[in-house]
């Protein structure tokens, strides 16, 4: 198990004509799909599996079992469906492969949508994202217009086409099978499951969805092989990785680093630390606002990968690293991200159309000083009443996060009821 | 044609409808779709291109166009918060509040451009150039604070660099 020694999703990021299709090609865009297009679309699979590639969306699944869920034959077109709605609080890194790098985007969805036999990709992409949009829009064009996308790609004989897929603002259509929703003309309401996307998807037929970042890997392990991918950073959780720094550090942006960097590595030595030196590292928000929160003791020199992060009762869902110093109140926190959950839940499933607001309403008058002793007991409770209990895993994705709030910093909650209010003056907090 | 559809005709003819130009791309995207009802975000789109946002009467040209009822788009138009169901300012500023943006002062800098345009978030300036929002996650957590004006991200906000860029918007 290696670190990584180069840049690979992001080498040709910083350049300011990588979107131009002749430059992208210049630099070796589409030869892996040449390459990909000499191969059985069974031996991409194969090797997409060997690999140890997981999702980088959030859940983290292995990319190449959840593409042998492809039903084997079918009469029904198949379809991979890109999920470009990156959403989830703390997480920017789609966004700057799809504006900087869109060829480098389409490459690994056409390798991808070839391995699994798909007749047709879309790509949802979410509706502020106006530049990502545009120069996908262009990117498409431009890849149909030289022969990578289209009829008869390369001369191989297989066709795939693209369709680009704008969203109208909705944090629930990252959700797949919402996003299936919405990409079918309706209000973004998950589906239940099973039936699994795999066999019923975007108009009932066979689908796939998979994230942007998760796609543009597979290019690599085309071109260099599934044991290469596999050798970057720590068992079973494999490969390059893009994380997110955001809050209070001195140099935010995204880092790719092997997966599995320790915490204290990626947060001191590649994002420069604290933004203010005088202060000392209070909280971590490993993986997007859905993540539950950890201390700073707590993440120290833990690897930032999917297991070590699960086995400490967090996540790495999307990578989105957030960063608070000891400035920050944590109820005060916690209402900032309880107030997300509260405005974005669809409204489809009574726990959490209820209980994510009920929730925000409690914390909010906790810090607001207006608490009282049997609030923390009501909160747990109807946090109980969220999680595993809607359809989708929204409920959990507010709930989780609360309970870890209060599980570890339960003295400043507590403070705020017993002195009504917030402890901390209005020039210490943020 | 069924009954609701015709209502919805009448109910467009009864008001400034969408121009044979938008209605022509919105046939445009229909074609580029298995399926028709998969145009309609992308048609809700187009009549909020032309309109500044989706009268009553757009939805039902478009419901008509798409073969939906009206009912139906105007459930799908209120689930998302980048359609407009009421006319809103020459620009829309967006000012994202979320977790990373607030831990770098979101909310100082959304007192700063109330103070500075006179009006609330939700309102429009009185000289209709402005409509101010707060709006969660952009995605843009890297360089916070930032705001989304119209169809540009303005990333890395000063109070100084949030001025001049509302005193150049006309």
């Amino acid at each position: 198990m290696a670190a990584l020694t180069e840049k690979v999703l992001t080498r040709n990021i910083g350049l300011d004509d990588q979107h131009d299709i002749d430059a992208a090609v210049g630099r070796g865009a589409y030869s892996r799909l040449a390459t990909a297009l000499k191969l059985a679309p069974e031996a991409i699979v194969e090797e997409v599996k060997k690999s140890g590639l997981r999702g980088r969306g959030g859940a983290g699944f292995p990319t190449g079992l959840k593409w042998t869920f492809m039903p084997k034959e079918t009469t029904k077109p198949r379809y991979l469906v890109v999920n470009a709605d990156e959403s989830e609080p703390g997480t920017f890194k789609d966004r700057m492969l799809m504006e900087r790098d869109p060829h480098m985007c389409l490459e690994g969805m056409i390798i991808s949508a070839y391995a699994m036999k798909a007749s047709l990709i879309f790509i949802y992409i979410r509706g502020e994202f106006v530049l990502g949009w545009k120069r996908l829009d262009q990117a498409i064009a431009a890849a149909r217009a030289k022969g990578y996308l289209g009829r008869n790609i390369l001369g191989s004989g297989y066709d795939v086409d693209i369709i680009l897929h704008r969203g109208a603002g909705a944090y629930i259509c990252g959700e797949e099978t919402a996003l299936m929703e919405s990409l079918e003309g309706k209000r973004g309401y998950p589906r239940l499951k099973p039936p699994f996307p795999a066999t019923f998807g975007v108009y009932g037929n066979p689908t796939t969805i998979n994230n942007v970042e998760t796609l543009a890997c597979v290019s690599f392990i085309v071109e260099r092989g599934a044991d290469w991918f596999a050798g970057i950073g720590r068992e079973k959780n494999t490969g390059p990785k893009l994380y997110c720094l955001s809050g209070h550090v001195a140099r935010p942006g995204v880092y790719e680093t092997e997966t599995g960097i320790p915490f204290r590595t990626l947060f001191e030595e590649h994002a420069g630390g604290l933004l203010d030196r005088k202060r000392t590292l209070k909280a971590v928000i490993p993986g997007g606002s859905s993540a539950p929160v950890m201390t700073a003791a707590e993440c120290d020199d833990l690897p930032m990968d999917f297991d070590s992060l699960a086995a400490k009762g967090s996540m790495l869902g999307s990578a989105g690293v957030m960063i608070m110093d000891d400035s920050v109140c944590m109820v005060r926190a916690l209402a900032r991200v309880l107030k997300f959950y509260a405005h974005e839940s669809c409204g489809q499933c009574t726990p959490c159309r209820i209980g994510s607001d009920w929730i925000y309403r409690i914390v909010k008058r906790i810090e607001d000083g207006g608490g009282t002793p049997g609030d923390l007991e009501t909160l747990f409770s109807v946090c109980d009443g969220m999680v595993g209990k809607t359809i989708c895993v929204f409920a959990d994705a507010a709930a989780l996060p609360a309970r870890s709030f209060v599980n570890k910093f339960r003295h400043e909650f507590t403070d705020h009821i017993s002195m009504k209010g917030c402890p901390m003056t209005r020039t210490a907090r943020v | 044609m069924s009954e609701h559809l015709q209502t919805g005709i009448e109910f467009a003819r009864a008001g400034k409808g969408l121009s044979d130009e938008t209605l022509r791309k919105i046939d445009e995207a229909i074609a580029r779709y298995p399926s028709k009802q998969s145009a309609l975000l992308p048609a809700l789109w187009l009549a909020q291109k032309e309109q500044g946002f989706c009268s009553l009467e757009a939805q039902a040209q478009v419901a008509d166009k798409i073969g939906v009822s009206p009912a139906f788009v105007a459930g799908v138009v209120s689930f998302y918060t980048m359609y407009h169901t009421k006319p809103v300012g020459r620009h829309v500023v967006d000012i994202c509040t979320t977790v990373s943006c607030w831990l770098r002062g979101a909310d100082e800098l959304v007192q700063h451009v109330e103070d500075r345009l006179g009006i609330k978030v939700g309102e429009t300036t009185r000289d209709g150039r402005i409509t101010l929002r707060t709006v969660e996650c952009l995605g843009s957590c890297g360089t916070a604070p930032m705001c989304q004006i119209d169809d540009d991200y303005h990333e890395n906000l000063t109070f100084d660099a949030a001025d001049r860029v509302l005193d150049g918007l006309r």
